[in-house]
């Protein structure tokens, strides 16, 4: 079979994979919405009893504040016991397609790079399905932990964004390499820049999550998205986690690499190019992140705050530097 | 009230004391690493002058006014801009004054036994407490061999029957090390650029050069380069091979570039022939040779009316676009007494198409090679002294020729062709060579950088990942005669999660029990 069919074939795959990553992000959506409604209707019925006791006290009726009647069985314990199942039910189907989406699009990349005889990231199109994969795989290993599955609705959709926009708007027909880029740096320089991307984009999820939380917590909300959240804590503290994974192999590979290269390929190991440029300053913003949490007034949303602005800084390094500016990095294909 | 509240005035040596104490500390630090990241922004939007002078050019062009302010804040050099380094060096200090101290102190702590076992163990975060038959004095020994096995530091006996111990000092040595070796990264690149240089020369195919200052085309070094640092050695640039994608969707793109070189290493020395390919630069003594971009030079031959030739030879075009559609001149001066000078502008295309859209070139190998030109005469003003383009005529004293219906002279040559121009002199197009823009370059102090980088990043990883901990373990005979050993641990660090330390508490007591079971059944048999 013809090796350009089968990276043209990936495409399909991966469109294959944005379907299944939909299917597990509508189930992760059931789960967190019928855990809502559970919490919702076990907070009425709490109140419901203690009105109840009252009424009772006051020989009063009860009839006027049953409003989720039909949820609420009389002689029920735990009104809410089926509703947890279901979510439960849900969260597991949604864990399997979720894996299921993750072999799909790992079968997808694999093809594209199979069929170009080279690893997947030689443009923007086969850099974003890899750090997509990228980011799911982290997402699988995350999704064994509460904290992991509840930002599942999340992670989910980012990932099926990034996979929508790579076969559409970005989408570049396989072909080779412009002769700059043939060099075994590029397998290290780019794969550790696209493993850093995947685990700063998950980071960055949770980092909005624990502000959310945060914020949640302060106004002591019990319901609502915020309270289905895990604590702020270990929300900033897998954020921390993951970006300490994500800043020495950004360090090593686009910065320290990149520049070993530059060296080799345009006799110079720094020459302030848009990209360069870019990697530093987001560089510069995730020490500035590691900073804040070891900052006393900086932790918690503050600090989640800086990750969020350093995580802005990856996402233009990646797609601004590429769409906007016409450095010594314009490979992107676009 | 607010008289009421101020403070004495600072003298000089407390104000002094006050802003080190600011310019250290960690919100300063922070606010320094934002304000570096946000300075940087402007040199990666604008077009700095180092990197695309052309760019900076065009720009100015543009916008004249804005230019002039530009200019004034130095936005066309942002990286050597005097703000930018008062940002970076000011981040140095901070980062230097910070990081001393701390090692200093680390110093003396890595030097210090870890403390005493607090009072009441039992109100640590992690705490276990067993009951065992051995004495307190064997559980103590074991304890140490326990802890020893996990690589804790402990603490020599005091005698208050309870093991001291600590492990993970190496974070805050790794810490240490990460900032003290991003100091000499900037040092190393720092003092680098004040040694280093790099120089531009293109080279036809068939010619070459000698790599002295004078032949270069453009040079930027340090203020430190010395020109006899260079290496005297020349080249001639015998082939130069361009490949390019013939058919898909990427047809046309750049596929391989290959420059076949006589190498001659020394003014006498034996010639040797190299290749340089993209990604394959040739090294020598320190000093790297690249290809940096490609070109085509046709080679046009210049007659007057009686056959004299006045020119020859081929003439670097620039490209254009991606099917290396390239422009260039050739200029002929001819002496006074015989008339005026020649002035050829040229557009040469590898794959020439004529279509109604006009001239063009559809693939950037030559299949196809044509030139299209047109000619001036007049004074080309090369003896003036001003400094002129090699690949632009300057027209000022020039007039277009006009061809036999009065309309500006135009020609379209394939190669062996030859045109006569209206004052009767003949142009042959007689073929084109590639042409290839080195560059040759040194970087002074990279292999420190790159070394203090390594270090940088291991020591990096040591403070990432590393937990300081503390645990003691504590024997002492309880109320019913067996012994209750109490197990706990402290962390030190900031992002250690609490389950961690917990487990390692159980750990630490589980080995400490099979130890215990291990010595009693030696003692039974």
């Amino acid at each position: 079979m013809d090796l350009d069919a089968v990276a043209e074939w990936s495409r399909l795959v991966v469109s294959a994979a944005v379907i299944v990553y939909l299917t597990a992000w509508l189930a992760f959506c059931a789960e967190a919405g019928t855990l809502s409604r559970a919490r919702r209707t076990a907070a009425a019925a709490q109140e419901h009893e203690r009105e109840l006791v009252t009424a009772g006290s006051h020989g009063a009726g009860a009839g006027a504040t049953s409003v989720s009647d039909d949820a609420v069985e009389p002689g029920h314990a735990h009104p809410s016991g089926e509703v947890e199942q279901q979510a439960e039910r849900m969260g597991r189907i949604g864990r399997v397609v979720l894996i299921a989406a993750t072999v799909v699009l790992a079968i997808g990349v694999s093809m594209r790079g199979l069929g170009t005889e080279r690893m997947p990231w030689g443009n923007m199109y086969e850099f974003s399905i890899t750090g997509a994969l990228v980011a799911s795989v982290v997402f699988l290993g995350l999704a064994r932990t509460a904290a992991g599955r509840a930002v599942a609705v999340w992670a989910v959709l980012l990932v099926f964004i990034t996979l929508g926009a790579a076969v559409t708007v970005l989408y570049v027909p396989p072909g080779p390499l412009q002769p700059a880029l043939e060099s075994y740096w590029l397998v290290i320089h780019v794969g550790m820049a696209v493993v850093a991307f995947g685990l700063f984009t998950v980071s960055a999820v949770i980092s909005a999550l624990q502000i959310v939380a945060e914020r949640s917590a302060k106004r002591g909300a019990v319901h609502g998205f915020g309270a289905s959240l895990p604590p702020e804590r270990t929300l900033d503290r897998l954020a921390y986690r993951l970006t300490a994974v994500g800043f020495p192999i950004w360090t090593f590979g686009p910065l320290i690499l990149g520049a070993v290269w530059a060296e080799v390929s345009w006799g110079r190991f720094w020459g302030w190019d848009p990209k360069e440029v870019w990697a530093l300053i987001t560089w510069l913003a995730y020490a500035a992140y590691l900073h804040a949490r070891a900052t006393a007034g900086w932790k918690g949303s503050k600090a989640s705050v800086v990750a969020l602005i350093a995580y802005a800084t990856v996402l233009f390094s990646y797609f601004g530097v590429n769409i906007f500016f016409n450095g010594l990095h314009s490979y992107g294909g676009l | 009230m607010s008289t009421k509240t101020r403070a004495p005035a600072l003298k000089p040596v407390e104000f002094g004391r006050w802003i080190w104490r600011q310019l250290t500390s960690m919100r300063i630090a922070l606010m320094l690493l934002f304000l570096l990241a946000v300075a940087a922004i402007p040199g990666s939007v604008l077009p700095q002058s180092d990197i695309d002078p052309v760019a900076v050019s065009a720009f100015r062009a543009r916008n004249p006014e804005l230019s002039e302010w530009y200019d004034r804040l130095g936005m066309f050099d942002v990286y050597s801009a005097p703000w930018f380094a008062a940002i970076y060096l000011a981040l140095m200090v901070s980062l230097v004054g910070c990081i001393l101290p701390r090692t200093w102190q680390h110093w003396k702590a890595m030097r210090s036994e870890p403390p005493r076992a607090p009072r009441r163990l039992s109100r640590m975060p992690a705490y276990r407490q067993v009951e065992v038959d051995a004495t307190p004095d064997e559980v103590l020994a074991l304890a140490r061999a326990e802890l020893r096995s996990r690589r804790f530091k402990l603490a020599a006996d005091r005698g208050d029957g309870a093991v001291s111990a600590e492990a993970g000092r190496l974070r805050e040595t790794g810490n240490v090390l990460f900032h003290l070796c991003l100091v000499v990264v900037l040092l190393a690149v720092a003092g680098g650029g004040l040694f280093g240089y790099r120089a531009n020369v293109l080279i036809p195919e068939g010619s070459g050069f000698t790599n002295q200052v004078i032949q270069f085309d453009s040079l930027s070094a340090g203020p430190m380069f010395d020109q006899s640092d260079l290496p005297p050695f020349s080249l001639d640039l015998e082939s130069f091979e361009m490949d390019f994608i013939e058919s898909g969707p990427q047809q046309g793109t750049a596929d391989h570039y290959e420059a076949t070189v006589r190498f001659v290493p020394e003014p006498g020395a034996e010639p040797r022939t190299e290749t340089i390919r993209v990604n394959e630069p040739l090294e020598v003594d320190g000093s790297l040779i690249h290809i940096i971009n490609p070109g085509y030079a046709p080679a046009f031959t210049v007659r007057d009316a009686d056959g004299t030739i006045l020119a020859e030879g081929p003439v670097a075009f620039l490209p254009q676009d991606d099917n290396f559609t390239s422009t260039g001149v050739v200029k002929v001066q001819v002496p006074p007494e015989d008339g005026d000078d020649l002035g050829i502008e040229a557009v040469f295309y590898p794959t020439a198409v004529l279509d109604e859209k006009g001239p063009r070139s559809v693939f950037p190998a030559p299949r196809n090679p044509a030139v299209f030109l047109t000619a001036y005469h007049g004074d080309l003003g090369l003896d003036d002294g001003r400094p002129e383009s090699v690949f632009r005529l300057d027209l000022e004293r020039m007039q277009q020729f006009e061809g036999e219906n009065g309309e500006p002279y135009r020609k379209a040559l394939s190669v062996g062709d030859t045109a006569e121009l209206p004052n009767g002199s003949y142009i042959t197009f007689d073929g084109y060579v590639t042409w290839a823009n080195f560059q040759i370059s040194r970087n002074s102090g990279k292999e420190i950088a790159l070394v203090g980088a390594v270090v940088a990043v291991l020591g990096l990883m040591g403070s990432l990942y590393l937990r300081r901990r503390r645990v003691w373990v504590r024997a002492a005979v309880g109320e019913q005669g067996r012994t209750v050993v109490e197990v706990a641990g402290l962390h030190r660090a900031e992002n250690s999660a609490g389950d961690q330390l917990t487990d390692e508490v159980g750990a630490v007591t589980d080995g400490l029990m099979l130890r215990l079971n291990g010595s009693e059944q030696d003692r039974e048999s």
